[in-house]
Formats: C-alpha cells, structure tokens, sequence
C-alpha cells in the first residue's frame, strides 16, 4: 500500500514538474511574452502580470495555456498580427490586446488561430483592432467572454470581430462585439454554435453567415447594426430566441435570409427595423412564436419563396405586415396574431372567424414604385386597402391566415 | 378689427359647438392616451385624426359661422367700419377659436400624462403647430367659398367638395401620377406634390419627424434630406404660410367689391 502510495507521489511531482508555471513580468527573468514561449515546454502555463508589453507577431505553437492576470496589455504598435496560435490545446485567457495593424492585403487579427484544434479563448478585451478573433481551419474550439471594441468608420478598412472560416464545431458564447465591419462573420463553417453573444453597432452585419449549414445561434442580441443579420447560401441553420433591435435605415433589415433552406426560425423578438425580416430564395423554412413589434415590414418576400410556414407570430404594430411582390403564393400563414386583425370571433374560441389577409394593396403598390411611401397613412390609402380588402385583386388571393387568433400568443 | 375679434371669438367661445370641438378633442387625447400608453404611438394616432378632422371641421365650421352671422354682417356693414377689418376679424376669430380648441384640448391631457418629460414632446408640438395651421387654412378657404355663394346649399357642397379634394382626391391623382410615370425620376415630383397640398405637407412632416423616414428608402433619404433639415421645416412652414396668407388675400379683396 505504501509503496503504491510513494509510487503515485512520484507520478504526481514529475506531472508537476513537467507541467510548469512561467511568469512574465517587467522585473521578472522572463519579460516578454515571446520568450517566455520560447522557453516553455509543451503543456505549460504562462502567467502575464499586469503591465504593458509591446509585441507583435507572437507566434503559440505548442500546446500552452496562457493566463492574464489583471489584464496586462499586449501592445501590437499598429505593426501587424499579434498573437497566432498555431498548435492543438491552446488555452489564452485574461489579456487586453490593442493596436492591430491595419493592411489592405492581409487580415492581421488581435488573436488568429491556425489549422489547430481544442483551442479556448477567454475572457480576452480587444481594442483598437482590425480584426478580432480570426479562426482558421480549426476545429472544436470554444470562444467565450471576450469583449472586442472596435473604432470601425468605414467598411473597406475595417475587419471583423469574431471571423470563423473553415471551421467547424465552434462554440461562441457570452461575447460582446462592437464598432466592428462584422460582429460575428462564418464562412464556410459548419456545425457551430453561436449563443448569448450581444452584437451592436457594427457597421455592416451583427452577424453574417456565409456556406455554413448546420449551425444554431440562439439567445443572442443583436442592435442597432448597420443593416442587422445577414443568413446567405446556407442550409439547417437554426435560429432561436434572439432578439433583433433598432436596426433602423435606409437598407436596414433585422435579419436577411438569402438562399436560406430548412431552416428553423423560432422564438425571436424583432423590434424597431426597418424591415423585420428580408427574404429572398428561401425555402422550407419553419417561422414559429416570432414576435414582430413596430417594424417597418414585418416580413418582406422578394420572390422565389416557396414552402416557408408561418405559425404562431406575432404581427404587433407593424407598418406593413407583410410585402410580397409576386401574385403566386405557396407559403402557409396559420394561427397567428395580427394586431391589425378587424375581424370577430362568435364562438369565442379564440380564432377570428374571418380570414386575415396580410398583405396590404398599398405595400404591393409600393414594392412596385417605391416613391409612392410617400403617401403612407393618408385617408385615400386606407380607404384602397379597405377596398381590397374586401375584393382583392392585385394581392395573392390565396394568401390569407385562416385561423388568425384573436389575443396576443404568450408563450 | 381687433374689436371684431373680440366680439367673434367670444361670441364663439359662448357657443355649444366650441365646447364639444374642445370636449372631442379632451376625450380623444385621455382615451388615447390610456389605451396605447405610449406617447409617440399616441402622436401618430393623433396625427392621423388631425390630417383628416381638422380640415374637416375647419371648413364645415367656417362655412356655417359665415352664413349664421350673415344678418349681424350686414349691420356692422351699416356702420363706418372698413369692410376688410370686418371679414378679417370674423375669420381670425372662428381660427382662432378653433385652434385654441384643439390646442387646449389635445394639450390638457398630454401635459397631465407627463410631456414635458418625455422625448416626444418636439414632435407634439409640431403636431399642434400644423394642427393650427391647418385649422388657419381651411377656415380661410371656407370663407372664400360662402363669399362667393349666396346660396347655402351650394356653399356647403363645394366647402366638402373642397375638403374631399385635398384630402382623398388629390392623393388619388398623386398616386396615379407617381405609377403612371413609374420609369422615370420622380423625386423631384413627389417633393412638389407634397408641397401643393397642406394636408400632404403637413402629413409628411410628421411623419418624417416621427422617424418613418427609413421606411422610406432611397425616396426617404431625398425627402429626409429636404424636410429633416431647418431649412426643409421652414421652406415646409413657408408654403403652410402661402396657403393662408393666399386665402386672407381672396376674402380681403372679394370683401371690397361684394354686393351686400
């Protein structure tokens, strides 16, 4: 018994040995962050005191975890990448990274992370960046807690926060992105989860997916960005309970989906856009339990939309429900809420007893010239749409929510 | 002049008709008010009521004041009083009267709701300005029409007629145009078709202070470019002032030559 005792000993003081602390500090013997890489053997824990350290190019590529107490600065000097991790296992937590240098032919990132796998990064502050975070063929990573302030003014100088490409099975969770081109941007990345992020006032999109399929973004909340969400060319996303705001302008939408197939887009809030939702070439997509709240369109459909369903929203205060630009309709509208539903319900069974037809002349007049917004809320208006309402002509007549409900759905 | 006014205007202020435009207007502000819960939702609610009620009202009431007091015109048309300041004061007074209506009446309850804290509080008063402008407008128009017609019956039909013009009828054509000549720049149009209307103009104004405005697309950026700016919201203020200085000018000069 005692001899197994000593003998696991031994084991637990050479783990300790092997797996090593560095510390990095101004007065320390190891003052710069590159040596103290160099001098560290695989699986080792490299702790950076607080202080300012001024590197670039820092290159990780072994298996290290390194660990910022009180968020010492890493000081880039506008001189290009700062730190790439290049090994499988790398754990980077706690530093405040600034000074991305800025270039037209190369993406320099705060933190790049290339063809490695098992990476986490966390709690990291980002500022004065070009772009964020940049994941590179990796996989199975986790990015959580970070927060990345950016100073973007113009798209075509500017990077991305959180940029996953050619990535697969990431999680990214609880970070913040602002004052970015793109909030969050995945390309070519599948099975990933993108969850409790806030996104806002970036420049472009709060998020972007471009040939991702099979991802879930959930709970996140994206504001006040420069034209909202952009879905594109992707397939299985599903989108849960994220909140779309204020995403309010000229081409600004709360989410677009383009070429979007069998997705899931259930329990999101949107509030304030300009449009709610944009689609274009999307099909059998499943809408349930959205909330649509004082948007501009709710839902506009450019065309080539065929076996979306509609179940369960909410359309509350809305300029437009819903704009379509086709008379063919192949989409299905059930059981909703409209606020601007007139119609009774006898029985009192909580579905009216007249069909809701969401799609107003007026906003069939105005996909076809939009000049005409001008005259949005006058009397002759309304009195056409009532009118149409009554015989449609122009507007699909087979678009109709039969069931529509009669009280707002809580869920 | 002023001693018409006055006599007007009180005149007004003792009759029925004052109290229940003020009572309307005092329940419309509460009801709404308690029911959205939401100050700027309210002001779009309003606006709606005023672009179409306050001409409205305006018209039928000029219309009807001028005919009621006919016999007491004529007496003061006995008396040495320039005609000019007798029209003059009759028409400030039915104006005045009626804005101070929907002033106080749409007032009491937002400033008892808590305006002057609230953000919305530029685009109120905006909407009470146009409200008074409009009110100044139609009463005007509708004086020039009882001046022209003896006959009631016919001074009623073209003041609605008026009134149906500007406030159905002419968006009809407006529209109609903007589809009809769809392939061409229309920017430039829509921003002269808006100014010749009041209605429209003051329709417009709200809503682009309501921050409508990005609904509007490329159109919207052009019209926010002109009517966001002070220099639109004058040049808008400008045209309201034609229309009722334009009015005036009519009931002063038909007043001159008229037989009574």
């Amino acid at each position: 018994m005692k001899k197994h005792f000593v003998f696991l000993l031994a084991i637990l003081m050479a783990c300790l040995n092997n797996a090593q602390n560095i510390e990095v500090c101004s007065t320390c013997p190891v003052t710069t962050l590159k040596s103290a890489i160099n001098q560290a053997k695989d699986f080792d824990t490299i702790i950076v005191k607080k202080g300012t350290y001024k590197e670039h190019d820092i290159v990780i590529d072994k298996p290290l975890t390194v660990v910022g107490k009180n968020y010492p600065i890493i000081d880039g000097e506008l001189k290009g990448e700062i730190i790439t991790i290049t090994s499988d296992n790398v754990t980077v937590d706690g530093l405040f990274i600034i000074n991305v240098g800025t270039s037209y032919t190369e993406d320099y990132a705060a933190l790049r992370v290339r063809k490695s796998k098992h990476f986490e990064i966390k709690n990291l502050v980002l500022e004065k960046l070009f772009f964020g975070i940049y994941i590179e063929k990796s996989n199975h990573g986790k990015i959580f807690h970070n927060k990345i302030i950016g100073d973007a003014v113009e798209e075509y100088n500017s990077g991305n926060g959180i940029q996953l490409w050619y990535s697969n099975h990431i999680e990214v969770e609880h970070n913040h992105v602002q004052n970015v081109r793109d909030g969050i941007y995945l390309e070519f990345a599948d099975n990933c989860l993108i969850k409790n992020n806030i996104s806002t006032n970036n420049l472009r999109y709060g998020l972007h997916f471009m040939f991702s399929n099979d991802d879930i973004y959930q709970d996140n909340t994206f504001e006040n960005n420069g034209a909202g969400v952009a879905v594109m060319f992707s397939k299985k996303i599903k989108m849960y309970n994220n909140i779309f705001r204020e995403n309010w302008g000229t081409a600004s939408y709360g989410m677009l989906l383009k070429e979007i197939n069998d997705a899931e887009i259930i329990g999101n809030t949107f509030t304030e856009n300009t449009i709610g939702i944009n689609i274009e070439g999307s099909n059998r997509i499943v809408y349930k339990n959205n909330n649509f709240e004082n948007n501009g369109w709710a839902i506009k459909v450019r065309g080539a939309c065929y076996t979306n369903s509609f179940t369960e929203n909410n359309f509350l205060y809305n300029s437009f429900d819903i704009a379509y630009n086709s008379k063919v309709n192949d989409n299905v509208f059930d059981k909703n809420y409209w606020s601007n539903y007139t119609g009774y319900d006898l029985n009192k069974d909580g579905i009216g007893d007249v069909p809701y037809r969401p799609v107003k002349l007026f906003s069939y007049i105005v996909n076809r010239t939009p000049e005409t917004i001008i005259l949005l809320r006058s009397l002759f208006i309304d009195i056409i749409d009532f009118s149409e309402k009554v015989s449609p002509v122009f507007t699909p007549d087979n678009l109709l929510d039969n069931n529509p409900l009669t009280k707002r759905i809580i869920w | 002049m002023l001693k018409i006014l006055k006599y007007s205007f009180y005149d007004l202020m003792r009759s029925r008709w004052s109290y229940v435009y003020l009572a309307f207007y005092l329940l419309l502000g509460i009801v709404l008010l308690f029911l959205n819960n939401d100050l700027s939702k309210a002001v779009i609610t309003l606006m709606n009521v005023i672009i179409v009620l306050v001409p409205l009202i305006g018209t039928i009431f000029g219309v009807m004041y001028y005919y009621n007091s006919k016999e007491f015109t004529e007496l003061l048309l006995a008396q040495p009083l320039k005609r000019s300041s007798i029209f003059l004061g009759q028409y400030l007074g039915v104006a005045i009267s009626l804005s101070m209506s929907l002033i106080l009446g749409l007032g009491i309850p937002f400033i008892l709701y808590g305006l002057f804290k609230s953000s919305a509080i530029w685009d109120f008063s905006l909407l009470l300005i146009t409200g008074a402008f409009l009110t100044f407008i139609f009463t005007a128009l509708a004086f020039n029409i009882a001046l022209s017609n003896e006959n009631k019956i016919k001074g009623f039909g073209y003041a609605i007629l008026l009134w149906l013009f500007l406030a159905i009828i002419y968006d009809g054509i407006f529209l109609m145009s903007l589809i009809i000549f769809e392939d061409y720049p229309l920017d430039k149009l829509s921003l002269v078709g808006t100014m010749l209307n009041p209605i429209d103009l003051s329709r417009t104004l709200i809503l682009l202070k309501l921050d409508i405005s990005a609904l509007l697309g490329y159109t919207g950026a052009i019209f926010k470019k002109f009517f966001g700016t002070n220099y639109g919201l004058i040049i808008s203020f400008i045209a309201l002032a034609i229309w009722v200085i334009l009015p005036i000018f009519r009931i002063v000069k038909k007043s001159r030559k008229k037989d009574f």
